[in-house]
């Protein structure tokens, strides 16, 4: 437990030092953010609700969005993880007394308490003094959201290792990675939120674990009932998949790096 | 006591495949063929080859992280494929073309990790630091991002990652590749002084000779996946005998030289190298009687030149065998 929180510390602090970076990924965000607020608002001065959404849940979903893109990271970028066994790096990964699956979970979650801090907040604040934003009622709420997102992280991180893990089989993860990025962006209602898909559609992809990233919890955060029936039910369905999941992360690790043929000299 | 590795009959195969999908072409590539051969405590040898030879994949089977085909193996009495991490904890692993530390963060943060990763108590790690960071005049950039620092520095930052567990044996691959004449001095004497005073076996991968010579008491030569030789160095030097060199500096250039006893290898203006099969005194007199000498200099033949011998040997005899 020491050695991941002192691995957790690196992350971050590692994370920390690219400073231009997580600046230009906020802006990027905000603009985003700004954007697609202005379009859904478009849209809904013809119509005031769709599935149950209105303007001010639209909007609010937009900004959270963003806000969770950076540490969730369901649009990439991939772990290191991947180009390392590319690489043949991952031969230092497993020369440490320690298991990779937990190592890279510490240093993700460094990485995603950073941009936590600073791109999300600071994201959903340039939301909020520019639109009006719905916000969870009450510290049970906010507790809820707050358990939400940090179980979005983990079934983030739990997608993007498995990704790298398929590295081990097919030592080139780029086609992975691609592919990665367009379901994670669609799948998670990064790209459109999945209420305005159609019911049957929509409600299916909240099922897959893409949604536990961005839709799940912007569901939770406005309070709507989602698949599973109001927070709990998606507080339950994220941590079904987060703990699957890491389940699987461990098992394949086992077998992958029993397989594995590193790299280079 | 029981020797520290123990390697035996050990083989790795590795399959590749070629070409396009669908005519893909498979084809099994032996990195490492029946090798035996155990190091006991306090050993430093050296493991040798050219390119290709199979070194890395020898050490990627002794440090668990590559499974071997065949044979039998034990490194502090552990199955390193089996007990990877657990062997992790007692041996210190360098490559040196790869590093453990932690790119963006001042070299000071990855070694302080270390103390967490090998659960090593804060005043042990503490000192081991304080020597290390003395040894290896790690101070003045301690506190600079890895990735500002040069190849020698980097790799003295590795070396002291994997050693502050104070572990019984070092491997090291190619310790000193790329690194400028003083680094390698640094780490050689580095090297040496932690075998004699805290008795750590170092098993180094190398084809520095320069390495071998101030550090290998023994060596172990493999070409093509096969151990062609173990013993020590004079012994090496015996088993392929090289001539001894006569480099001859005119005092104007001219053609090849033609005398009995000696070669001529290499012309370059007015210096030409002699291969000499005969008493040099009697070379000398018979080149001063035909050419005017300015300067003399007798080369004692180079390791380089002796595993070179080796190696050519080892292939044409190999090819009498398949032939
Ligand atoms: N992962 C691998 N896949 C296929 N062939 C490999 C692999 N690793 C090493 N080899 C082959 O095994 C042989 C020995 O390689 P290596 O042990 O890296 O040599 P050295 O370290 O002595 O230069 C080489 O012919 C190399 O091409
Ligand atoms: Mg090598």
């Amino acid at each position: 437990m020491r050695l991941h929180l002192a691995v957790f510390a690196c992350g971050l602090r590692r994370y920390s030092t690219y400073r231009a970076a997580t600046f230009a990924g906020l802006v990027t965000n905000s603009v985003f953010g700004l954007i697609n607020a202005t379009i859904l608002l478009a849209v809904f001065a013809a119509r005031p609700e769709v599935n149950g959404y209105d303007a001010t849940d639209a909007v609010t979903q937009v900004f959270l969005a963003q806000a969770l893109l950076a540490p969730v990271a369901a649009f990439g970028p991939p772990l290191g993880l991947g180009e390392r066994v590319r690489s043949g790096e991952v031969a230092v990964d497993l020369l440490r007394p320690a298991h990779l699956a937990p190592w890279w979970l510490a240093h993700d979650l460094g990485r995603s308490a950073f941009s936590l801090l600073f791109r999300s907040l600071p994201t959903f604040a340039v939301g909020a003094l520019v639109f009006t934003l719905r916000l969870p009622q009450g510290p049970a709420h906010w507790g809820m959201a707050a358990v939400s997102v940090a179980l979005a992280m983990l079934v983030g991180f739990a997608l993007r290792y498995l990704y790298a893990l398929a590295g081990f089989w097919l030592l080139d993860t780029r086609g992975v990675n691609t592919a990665a990025a367009l379901l994670g962006s669609f799948c998670s209602g990064l790209l459109l939120p999945l209420a305005f898909f159609p019911d049957l559609l929509g409600s299916s992809l909240r099922l897959l674990p893409w949604a536990s990233m961005v839709q799940v919890p912007a569901d939770v955060f406005l309070g709507k009932e989602g698949v599973l029936g109001g927070p709990l039910g998606g507080l339950a369905l994220q941590a079904a998949w987060a703990a699957a999941l890491l389940w699987l992360c461990a098992a394949l690790t086992a077998r992958a790096t029993r397989r594995v043929v590193v790299q280079g000299g | 006591m029981s020797p520290i590795i123990e390697a035996q009959d050990l083989g790795r195969e590795f399959t590749v495949s070629s070409g396009r999908p669908l005519r893909r072409v498979r084809r099994t590539v032996t990195a490492v063929r029946d090798v035996t051969f155990s190091v006991a405590s306090g050993e430093i040898v050296g493991y040798l080859g050219p390119n290709g030879a199979g070194k890395s994949t020898t050490m990627k089977m002794l440090t668990g992280i590559l499974r071997p085909s065949r044979g039998r193996l034990r490194v502090t009495g552990l199955e390193p494929s089996r007990q990877r991490t657990r062997l992790a904890g007692r041996i210190g692993v360098v490559f040196g073309q790869r590093t453990t530390l932690w790119w963006d963060l001042p070299l000071r943060d990855s070694l302080a990790l270390t103390r967490h990763l090998y659960r090593v108590p804060a005043a042990d790690h503490a000192r081991r630091l304080a020597e290390l960071t003395e040894l290896l005049e790690l101070g003045p950039f301690l506190a600079t991002p890895v990735r500002q620092l040069s190849l020698g520095q980097r790799m003295r930052g590795d070396l002291t990652a994997a050693l502050l567990h104070a572990p019984r044996l070092l491997v090291l691959d190619e310790p000193t590749i790329g690194l400028d004449v003083v680094s390698k001095s640094t780490i050689r004497e580095f090297l040496l002084r932690l075998n004699s005073e805290q008795g750590t076996t170092i098993l180094l991968t190398t084809h520095d000779l320069g390495d071998v010579e101030r550090l290998c008491r023994r060596v172990m030569v493999i070409d093509h996946g096969r151990l062609a030789f173990d013993g020590d160095l004079s012994a090496l030097r015996a088993t392929a005998p090289s001539p001894r060199t006569l480099i001859v500096d005119l005092t104007a250039p001219a053609p090849p030289i033609e005398v009995a006893g000696a070669t001529a290898t290499r012309v370059e203006g007015p210096r030409q190298w002699l291969e000499l099969s005969a008493n040099p005194a009697e070379v000398i007199a018979a080149v001063s009687a035909t050419h005017r000498i300015a300067d003399l200099m007798l080369r004692e033949p180079e390791i380089e030149d002796v595993v070179a011998r080796l190696y050519r040997r080892e292939r044409t005899a190999s090819l009498g065998k398949d032939g």
